[in-house]
């Protein structure tokens, strides 16, 4: 176990992280992702209010629509990353374990009348589901609820007589949903969905830590703390796609003089032989100079390479430059490669 | 925890057998356990030489990197070539196809110093 943001939670369950990422990429894995904070925003003044502190075009969301969103600060850097769901009357903003008191207080200096923020994490659990077979077995409990949302979308439905939201998203690169439901059911939904798994026959398991890390890590996608940070903005990491500068958010006008400058770094995907690149280890060029360093690194169990993500001077981040990076003290060969190594399945 | 009872240990978790006139080397069972599924193993090319407790290798598992020491002081005959595509064999069977050097001691009797299955469980059930 290791502590995570407070929370106590597996790197691995007995059956190993590298299989437990196989299993999600050719089943079903099942993430216990209670320590995700969930916050509620309604009122007669919520949808400006909040369309003005996230880069993404909320506004144009219907309800059941679902969205990746950045929370910026006044110089662009990346407070949190969310997943924002609208509901009727409602949006539901999912957070970082770790950004919770974060984001608490960087709403809390921006509120105006008219909006009512609840902070409902403690009541709410979230499991996912996910995996090519995902979709089977979460309709095969729910009357059919996850097969009939496109992706990006979330309805309700019940679970074994738990009311749940359920969205088609995630975070792994397979197909599946993120359920939530009230936190006294946890213990009674996580173990039904194993037990329904292994009654119809759909191989799932649960999945740790270390295998959520190298999903994602695979399939492109930032982990807060490491990729984006408060001091890494979204132009550098990759994340202008998520911006919409058609309207106003806080941290556009520095993203804007940062687009307009040009980036120093930029996030590059390397790939290395010989040893496992791990977080902070220097990333160098050909003649050995230091051009940045590691902000997460690992075996990747499905494209069977030795990766990292790094941030780079902007001029050795395009795919292609031999670069190398220095593990435990020794240059190993590596090259920048495109992202995401591993295209998410609902994207091709 | 499975003790390999015809081979003797370093407290770092290598194991050393008699195998004919040389000797062959790998990690313990309680080590692979510890360390979590191993995806990356670095071992030395035959003839290298290496003395007693010198780092021969790189062993390296999802959660972290560790050198292999040398059990005995001797030079390197072979290296388990199977291990760079599979090295999920040192978690499956790391007392059997799992192995990493195979070795020829400077003076066998070296053996004889290092800790016996039993010595080598009171440590390893400490920690």
């Amino acid at each position: 176990m290791a502590p995570f943001a407070g929370f106590d939670m597996p790197i691995q369950y007995p059956t190993g992280a590298i299989e437990e990422h196989h299993i999600t990429r050719r089943s079903v894995g099942l993430f216990d992702i209670d320590h995700m904070g969930q916050v509620s925003v309604r009122g007669s003044g919520a949808d400006e209010w909040l369309s003005g502190l996230v880069s993404s075009d909320i506004l144009s969301m219907k309800n059941g629509d679902a969205k990746y969103a950045l929370l910026l600060n006044d110089a662009g850097g990346v407070i949190d990353d969310l997943f924002i769901y609208r509901f009727p009357g409602e949006w539901f903003v999912v957070v970082n374990a770790g950004n919770r008191d974060a984001d608490a207080a960087w709403f809390a200096s921006h509120m105006v009348p008219g909006v009512d923020l609840e902070d409902v994490s403690d009541a709410t659990y979230m499991i996912a589901v996910q995996g090519p077979k995902a979709i089977s077995l979460v309709d095969a409990v729910s009357g059919g609820a996850a097969g009939g949302l496109v992706r990006f979308t979330a309805g309700t439905a019940a679970i074994a007589g738990v009311p749940c939201r359920i969205g088609r998203t995630g975070y792994t690169g397979e197909d599946g949903v993120e359920v939530f439901f009230p936190a006294d059911k946890a213990v009674e939904l996580w173990d039904f969905l194993l037990a329904e798994g292994s009654r119809l026959g759909i191989e799932t398991a649960p999945i740790g830590l270390a295998a959520r890390d190298s999903l994602r890590f695979e399939a492109g996608m930032p982990l807060h703390g490491h990729e984006i940070t408060p001091a890494i903005n979204p132009i550098e990491a990759g994340f202008k796609w998520a911006c919409d500068f058609s309207k106003d958010f806080v941290g556009k006008a520095a993203l804007e003089r940062i687009v307009q400058a040009g980036s120093a770094r930029k996030l590059a995907t390397i790939e290395v032989t010989g040893g496992v690149p791990r977080e902070g280890y220097e990333v160098q060029d050909g003649a050995g100079n230091r051009i940045g360093e590691a902000v997460c690194g690992m075996f990747c169990p499905t494209v069977h390479k030795y990766a990292c993500n790094a941030y780079v001077d902007a001029a050795m981040a395009k795919p292609g430059t031999a670069v190398a990076v220095s593990i435990r003290g020794v240059p190993k060969p590596g090259s920048t490669v495109k992202r995401p190594l591993y295209l998410p399945t609902y994207r091709r | 925890m499975k003790i390999d009872q015809n081979a003797k240990y370093l407290k770092s978790h290598e194991w050393t057998r008699k195998d004919g006139d040389a000797f062959v080397c790998g990690i313990s069972d309680h080590a692979q356990k510890a360390l979590g599924d191993i995806v990356y193993v670095d071992l030395p090319a035959p003839g290298k030489h290496y003395k007693k407790g010198s780092a021969f290798g790189v062993i390296e598992s999802v959660k972290a990197a560790s050198d292999l020491y040398m059990p005995m002081s001797g030079t390197i005959v072979s290296s388990n070539t199977d291990l760079a595509d599979h090295t999920d064999i040192v978690n499956k069977d790391c007392y059997g196809a799992g192995w990493f050097i195979r070795f020829t001691a400077d003076d066998p009797k070296e053996w004889d110093t290092l800790l016996s299955p039993l010595e080598y469980m009171k440590v390893s059930e400490k920690e």
